[in-house]
């Protein structure tokens, strides 16, 4: 089924917002505003968005470190990341997590994770939750190609399969573990094809294609609801910022590569859509471009705005009470 | 009052508590058949060897509403999903600003004494007092352990208890009504002015018959037993050694970097008990050597009532300058 031109635009709007908060997020980093480490989703909107979508408030998803992109797409409040990230106090974790570490339970964002491949075994507790509740409810766990040669991926994969679990596996592929090629760090030629090893079906998507990224998810997401167990859908990309934001560049990839994929950009590649379908005008496209800025700039304010936590408060929310 | 063994107290807890609340979730790799018998199969797991994702997963149950006990079994095994309980369980209601609630329980078998080996014998909970964002229990009783298991069920936060491998078969008396016991709150196991004795785990039961020897030559021993380590009951072991001036710790597990050092140290540092010090503080635990399997090594390398006694002697003995 073809999705309407509503929620085309809808996704593209998930991934401008995106792409702009995180430019934004750059920027005030090379200004000095932000401190730490930064990992930016920049080139890979596409697949956050289109899982997303087929999720509802009360699914749930685990991120890993480069989660600002996962946030966004589960409806997270940019204000309170961009508080977060600048580490103030009125952030979603009080100053106390940072860009790396940004969760909203209230929308189901479970968190972002500095581990790789720790995200797998919350997620699978996530999703026996939503079998527990039997609302046909979902999860959706993000990772890199570099989290499925963790041990947790694979105790997680198989967790998953034998409790049939509602759990959706999201490898975004963006062929570089930091700057270790994945098909160095692999003995199988293909990622996707690890999830036959746990009797669940597996596919290949591009992910710079939001409606494929969308339509792939959506079979798997159909799949769970309907109790027929986990998925795995492996989305390839590549990231168009280094592993962190940093500047001292320890980006070793080569550049005719980067060049390539930002001739497939999946922002742009969306926006071509948009117009040879008529579904926007280009002014349109300029309304929505100016609108979001317009959001980011609020919640930069906000951040800029809101005070930093006092130092006495690093002593507050070791226990729950 | 009934006498009931250590492991029937422990099972108790559990039981009675799923039964006050619907929302728990059992998860070990043994199938225990009078939890299933009782609670079903949805809410009593088996998982495969994958402590990974046991622990990982009793934290994104928690994180989605349900209380969860994963019973790892054998502390040693617990390592293999160190990253899930360190990086994981420990920190994330800290690093998401206290927004959620993990409320978990993990049980382990500490301890030695049955020709185990290395790889089956460890007393680890100092390592786990080093990491801030854990509750950690040492119930030595069968009163203990229920008691404590009991609280830890309705507490809102991760929590290890460590039973002793040697203590499931121990009877004591156990009252049929409800009850729980506060973290935080050390039991003096036995009245005494002249020496403290802060005793853990399994050492408990020991350094009360060395108490009762000595208080035929007129030694009083006072035995206290944290029954806690996070939170740990500063207060209760100043008072006692205000009052005796004297010290020594009895801990099973290594000696370097251990809970019996913490103990040392909170005495020591405090200028008022400290001024009451009457003789060096002392330790007697077990040996820096992994745990070796003839019986003979094994029992030289762990504190024994001959030790503890010495050790008591020497502190009693010493007269100062």
């Amino acid at each position: 089924m073809p999705l309407e031109n509503k929620e085309l635009v809808n996704l593209y709007r998930t991934m401008l917002t995106i792409r702009r908060f995180e430019e934004r997020v750059s920027k005030e980093f090379f200004d000095g505003n932000v401190r730490g480490y930064v990992h930016l989703y920049i080139g890979e909107e596409a697949i956050a968005t289109g899982v997303c979508a087929n999720l509802l408030l009360t699914d749930r998803i685990v991120s890993h470190h480069r989660g600002h992109g996962h946030c966004i797409a589960k409806g997270a409040d940019i204000r309170l990341m961009m508080a977060e990230i600048f580490g103030k106090k009125t952030g979603y974790c009080k100053g106390k997590g940072g860009s790396m570490h940004i969760a909203d339970f209230g929308v189901g964002m479970l968190g972002a994770n500095g581990i790789v491949g720790a995200g797998l075994p919350i997620a699978c507790g996530a999703a026996t939750a939503a079998q527990l509740e039997g609302k046909n409810g979902v999860a959706a766990v993000f990772f890199g190609d570099g989290g499925v040669h963790e041990g947790e991926f694979h105790e997680a994969m198989n967790l998953a399969s034998i409790w049939k679990l509602p759990l959706i596996f999201v490898c975004e592929n963006n062929f570089y573990a930091v700057n270790t090629p994945s098909k160095y760090a692999i003995a199988i030629d293909e990622i996707y094809k690890r999830a036959a090893a746990y009797s669940m079906p597996g596919m290949v998507v591009d992910g710079n294609d939001v409606v494929a990224v969308h339509q792939a998810a959506r079979e798997m997401v159909k799949q769970a609801r309907e109790g027929g167990g986990p998925s795995f859908l492996e989305a390839r990309t590549y990231r168009w910022h280094g592993h962190f934001e940093s500047r001292m560049s320890t980006d070793s990839r080569p550049p005719e590569e980067l060049a390539a994929w930002k001739k497939k950009c999946p922002v742009e590649a969306m926006e071509r859509k948009l117009l040879a379908a008529g579904v926007l005008t280009e002014a349109q496209l300029k309304e929505m471009n100016s609108q979001i800025l317009g959001r980011i700039e609020e919640a930069v304010k906000f951040a800029k705005d809101s005070p930093f936590p006092a130092p006495e408060d690093a002593l507050e929310d070791v226990y729950s009470t | 009052m009934r006498e009931i063994t250590y492991r029937q107290a422990g099972n108790e807890a559990i039981i009675e508590e799923f039964r006050r609340n619907k929302k728990t979730v059992h998860m070990s790799a043994d199938l225990p058949a009078d939890l299933r018998q009782e609670f079903g199969e949805a809410r009593i797991r088996v998982t495969p060897v994958s402590e990974s994702a046991m622990v990982g997963a009793a934290i994104g149950l928690a994180g989605s509403g349900y209380r969860t006990v994963a019973n790892i079994r054998m502390a040693t095994f617990g390592f293999v999903a160190m990253d899930q309980f360190m990086n994981q369980a420990a920190k994330i209601t800290y690093m998401f600003g206290g927004q959620a609630r993990f409320p978990i329980l993990y049980r382990m078998t500490n301890g030695l004494g049955s020709s185990a080996a290395a790889q089956h014998s460890i007393n680890p909970y100092s390592m786990f007092m080093n990491v801030p964002g854990l509750k950690i229990l040492l119930p030595s009783t069968p009163y203990d352990v229920k008691g404590l298991l009991k609280t830890a069920l309705r507490d809102d936060n991760p929590v290890i208890s460590f039973e002793h491998m040697g203590l499931g078969g121990v009877k004591g008396a156990v009252p049929e009504e409800d009850y729980t016991i506060p973290f935080g709150q050390a039991d003096i196991k036995r009245k005494g002015t002249d020496v403290t004795v802060v005793a853990l785990s399994k050492m408990v039961h020991d350094v009360l018959a060395v108490a009762e020897e000595l208080s035929k030559e007129g030694i009083s021993v006072e035995v206290i037993d944290p029954r806690t380590l996070v939170p740990l009951d500063r207060e209760t072991i100043r008072k006692s050694v205000a009052k005796t001036g004297r010290l020594v710790a009895v801990d099973e597990a290594c000696q370097t970097c251990g809970a019996a050092a913490e103990i040392l140290s909170l005495v020591v540092e405090d200028t008022k008990t400290f001024e009451r010090l009457r003789a060096p503080t002392k330790r007697v635990c077990g040996l820096d050597v992994p745990v070796p399997f003839s019986p003979l090594m094994e029992q030289y390398v762990v504190p024994d009532r001959e030790k503890i006694t010495a050790a008591i002697r020497e502190v009693m003995a010493y007269q100062g300058k």
